[in-house]
């Protein structure tokens, strides 16, 4: 077997840059998990040896576990409902022309572009102006608007590189627009609607900002509770908490490349 | 007699008439559930950010006073006698937070892009971009957190530096204050977009044709030339829509300059937060900061969209 052209130095300058930068996008990660498994009393940088006590305080912690639980409620009843969203809207706006397409279509890449705390911050004045108590709907509420903006560009940019005969002969041979949709074309976007969902999945999860102006006292989600812990400096449970965090989102990630793999493999 | 073709007409734009409503019928249960949402939750919001942005000083609770420019005025026009240039310091900050961690990932990003798509070995070149992003799907709190534990007085940088000068004699380095400075703030942004630049980078240098590196080599240029004649010219519009990308969600960034950049480093996303959630609340001046952002942010996505390439601009 022939060995890599990097194996075992790199050998040019811009190989010696990315080794070095692959260094630093894993080299904080690396140090939370050697952290993570100190046997400190406080936090310190000195190792003390190993021990499994931080993910033990981390178990115990039932704040913990109900912030997680809000976390997983939202973005799941989040996705499910913008994937089908998204879903539509990408279809409508590949199928249909019509006045105002242009402005709709812009309209559906706001929530792309624009920082996150206007979105969070107009969220909240609008339920306030409308004297709708917040809770963990109306945090579902505000995240499906991004979530189904995501969903509905990533599952765009696959209609583009589909086959548009084909829905065209299953409607020929006879089968209703809905059959043709569902038997035809969603199995061919199938692979883009779950990369769309996981990616509207990481940045439910991952969402601080419009969580915290829609969340009220109703509801406390993970990225808040980390949030309220770590700004006062450093939590050494908060290191298995990351971990843990960590090796979740590596799998859905490996999960979400190898579809994005899968889906541009089959295009060519 | 004369009838029958009027009649036929008639049929013909009638079924035409039906097949067309079929499709309205279609367009709207495509499109009305999520245009209605986006309305709701999104313009109809935005709309009312800008019509309170007009009410200077409104509080909760408070009615403000009067309709007017006032909250505008207040942050960009120094003859106003509400002016605070604190404002236009923070939004400065924001831009100076922006453009120095867009430079540094496309300082970095370049060369890692060129050698991922161009250098690396083929078939690990899926693997590698994959890896080099990866971190992108984890939490931007707890990376945020990692470099805290680095950076603090007694974290892992210091300590480093602590057995650098312990263990080479005549040489003292001093200890630093790397977190809550402005240089921490910088090094986390950079952290969080380095992966992004690269990506588009990668994407744009993907797409080289090398048989144009090659005829420049053959045709006698140094490498250099090559470089700067041939690869940068055909990437431009990959580096223009990574900047972009960039600088935007960098300047609206709110984690990585509240978590790494304590009290010093107020950017225009804390001073908004803050008017909302935090101490100093103010309705109407924190509305016309989000206008104020929104609108540069758009206007800055509209130029791109004029003078710049679609195709990289869509795969961001």
């Amino acid at each position: 077997m022939r060995l890599p052209a990097f194996w075992p130095l790199p050998r040019t300058w811009q190989g010696w840059l990315t080794t070095a930068l692959f260094a630093f996008m894993y080299g904080p990660i690396l140090v939370l998990t050697v952290y993570s498994f100190n046997d400190s009393i406080r936090y310190t940088s000195v190792w003390q040896g190993f021990s499994l006590k931080w993910y033990e305080s981390l178990f115990q912690d039932t704040r913990i576990f109900r912030a997680l639980q809000d976390t997983l409620f939202v973005a799941i009843v989040a996705v499910a409902i913008s994937s089908v969203l998204g879903t539509l809207m990408a279809i409508g706006l590949a199928k249909y022309y019509f006045p105002g397409k242009g402005v709709y279509r812009g309209v559906s890449y706001l929530p792309l572009i624009i920082p996150d705390i206007s979105i969070a911050v107009a969220t909240l004045v609008f339920l306030a102006s409308l004297a709708i108590p917040l809770s963990i709907w109306t945090i579902i509420a505000a995240h499906m608007v991004f979530c189904l903006a995501y969903i509905a560009v990533v599952v765009s940019s696959r209609l583009g590189s589909l086959d548009p005969n084909l829905e065209e002969a299953a409607l020929d041979l006879g089968a209703t627009p809905a059959q043709a949709l569902i038997q035809v074309l969603l199995p061919q976007l199938m692979p883009a609607i779950v990369a769309g969902c996981l990616l509207a999945f990481v940045l439910s999860v991952d969402d601080l900002l419009i969580s915290s102006f829609t969340a009220g006292g109703g509801a406390n989600p993970l990225p808040l509770e980390i949030f309220s812990r770590i700004r006062n400096g450093v939590k050494p449970d908060m290191n298995a908490l990351s971990v843990l965090l960590i090796l979740a989102s590596g799998m859905i990630a490996a999960l979400g490349e190898y579809l994005r793999y899968k889906g541009s493999m089959t295009d060519g | 007699m004369t009838a029958s073709p009027t009649s036929k007409r008639w049929r013909f734009s009638q079924l035409e008439l039906g097949q067309q409503f079929k499709r309205l019928l279609g367009a709207l249960t495509l499109l009305a559930p999520p245009g209605l949402w986006l309305i709701l939750f999104l313009v109809l919001p935005t709309l009312l950010i800008l019509d309170i942005s007009l009410v200077p000083g409104l509080r909760p609770g408070e009615s403000g006073d009067g309709y007017g420019l006032g909250n505008y005025s207040r942050v960009f026009n120094p003859f106003d006698a509400a002016f605070d240039s604190v404002y236009l310091q923070v939004i400065g900050r924001s831009l100076y937070y922006a453009t120095g961690t867009t430079l540094a990932c496309l300082l970095m990003g370049f060369p890692v892009a060129y050698w991922l798509a161009l250098m690396a070995p083929r078939r690990w070149r899926n693997f590698l971009v994959v890896a080099f992003i990866l971190p992108l799907w984890t939490s931007s709190l707890l990376r945020a957190y990692a470099w805290i534990s680095i950076l603090r007085p007694s974290g892992l940088l210091n300590s480093f530096i602590g057995w650098l000068s312990g263990g080479l004699p005549g040489v003292q380095l001093p200890e630093q204050a790397w977190l809550y400075t402005s240089a921490a703030v910088l090094i986390g942004l950079t952290y969080n977009f380095l992966p992004y630049m690269v990506l588009i980078l990668y994407a744009s240098l993907e797409k080289l044709d090398i048989s144009l590196l090659e005829a420049a080599a053959d045709l006698g240029a140094t490498p250099r030339q090559t470089f700067w004649q041939v690869t940068v010219p055909q990437t431009l519009p990959g580096i223009a829509a990574g900047c972009l990308l960039v600088f935007i969600t960098s300047m609206g960034d709110f984690v990585v300059p509240t978590l790494l950049g304590g009290a010093s480093s107020m950017t225009i996303s804390r001073l908004i937060y803050n008017q909302f959630l935090g101490i100093t609340r103010n309705w109407g001046l924190g509305s016309a900061l989000s206008m104020v952002m929104i609108l540069a942010v758009s206007l800055m996505i509209a130029l791109l969209l004029k003078y710049g390439d679609r195709d990289s601009v869509k795969e961001a």
